[in-house]
């Protein structure tokens, strides 16, 4: 196994805190979605909101950290297009993790829910209230969330073929562990 | 002067016999809940019945209104629904909403401290509430908040009368205008 340049330790750490909160999100929201209204429904509601929040300020910091410090190269047998294809695919994930909690953010507040973070930080309405709009960013935020899960389906499966059919190490730039040679 | 002790005359002596019927565009019987501390504003929009005020005489002043429970309005239809249920207002059995006024006193300047009775859902509390008055073209607009307890009437029953989620603490935002005087 080729040892390889890891991301810095702190973009490893917010790469998997940032996998957690997306997955626990999605997950409450398609628990949620189909239960009629009730005080649980409002509190998973409350904590989608504030899942997404976080994840909303969470890859403002990455993007931030990822322009300003260079990412380990790719493997050296990638072609141009397959180097290509994984950088579009990474723009592609960031693009939906701004995406997804801004549309989850203004549908809320075209719904007339507000978003209140944690129950203390009122957050600004990005539109005013407007059933129909909210409706409308309600079906933007389901679709765009069901290209997220295909985009991290996609992911997860490129990593896994770095790591078991090419084994070139490139899981490792994401690991908190190097491997011993 | 001459004229105008006579008109006086005649407009007080025509308020006290005249009951105006609220007006229907200006009024509104408004309110905001919160859960988890996200406010989320509703109204009623029909509110019928009598007012007969007369600034100056504040304390001979009187209101019987009558709010049409099936006239909330919420964010959403999904949240409309849900509040004309049994466990909310219970639309089917209790149609109306009334408040009678007991008292009406002078705090000074467009000020007035209004006391009365509130049915809500079958039960009646008495209530007091601090209004302000105002003149607007012919219309008298009253205009305060009164905070209830939606659990001492009962709004919000079984899981809903959990008031972690949904505050216990309502704020009645009341606009009345009516004719005359």
């Amino acid at each position: 196994m080729p040892t390889v340049d890891r991301y810095p330790t702190l973009s490893i750490l917010m790469h998997w805190v940032m996998a957690l909160l997306i997955v626990a999100a999605f997950g409450l929201a398609l628990y949620f979605d189909d239960l009629p209204l009730s005080p649980t429904k409002f509190k998973l509601i409350g904590w989608h909101k504030w899942l997404g929040i976080t994840a909303l300020a969470l890859v403002a910091l990455r993007l931030v950290i990822r322009l300003l410090t260079k990412a380990p190269p790719l493997p050296a047998h990638m072609s141009r297009l397959e180097k290509l294809a994984a950088s579009g695919g990474h723009l592609l994930l960031y693009v939906l993790m701004f995406a997804i909690p801004l549309s989850g953010w203004a549908m809320s507040s075209a719904l007339g829910f507000k978003v209140v973070y944690l129950t203390v930080l009122p957050l600004p309405d990005l539109v005013a209230q407007n059933e129909a709009l909210g409706e409308t960013l309600k079906a933007v935020h389901g679709t765009l969330n069901w290209i997220l899960a295909a985009c991290v389906a996609g992911h997860v499966a490129f990593a896994i073929k770095h790591h078991v059919i090419d084994r070139d190490g490139t899981l490792f730039r994401m690991s908190f562990k190097t491997p011993r040679n | 002067m001459k004229f105008l002790i006579p008109a006086l005359m005649v407009l007080s002596a025509s308020s006290m016999l005249y009951a105006a019927q609220p007006d229907a565009a200006q009024s509104r019987i408004g309110f905001t809940l919160k859960q988890l501390n996200v406010p989320m504003d509703g109204a009623f929009r029909k509110v019928s019945g009598t007012v007969n005020l007369d600034l100056k005489k504040p304390a001979a002043g009187k209101a019987d209104l009558i709010i049409d429970t099936n006239s909330i309005s919420l964010p959403t239809r999904e949240a409309e629904a849900e509040a004309r249920k049994k466990d909310w207002f219970n639309v089917a059995q209790y149609p109306t909403a009334r408040f009678v006024s007991s008292s009406i006193k002078p705090l000074g300047g467009n000020r007035f401290q209004v006391a009365g009775k509130l049915t809500l859902k079958g039960i009646t509390r008495d209530v007091s509430a601090p209004f302000t008055a105002r003149q607007d073209g012919k219309l008298t607009v009253v205009e305060g908040t009164l905070p209830i307890s939606r659990t001492q009437f009962k709004i919000g029953e079984g899981e809903w009368a959990d008031t972690g989620t949904v505050a216990d603490e309502v704020a009645i935002k009341f606009k009345v205008a009516f004719s005359g005087n």
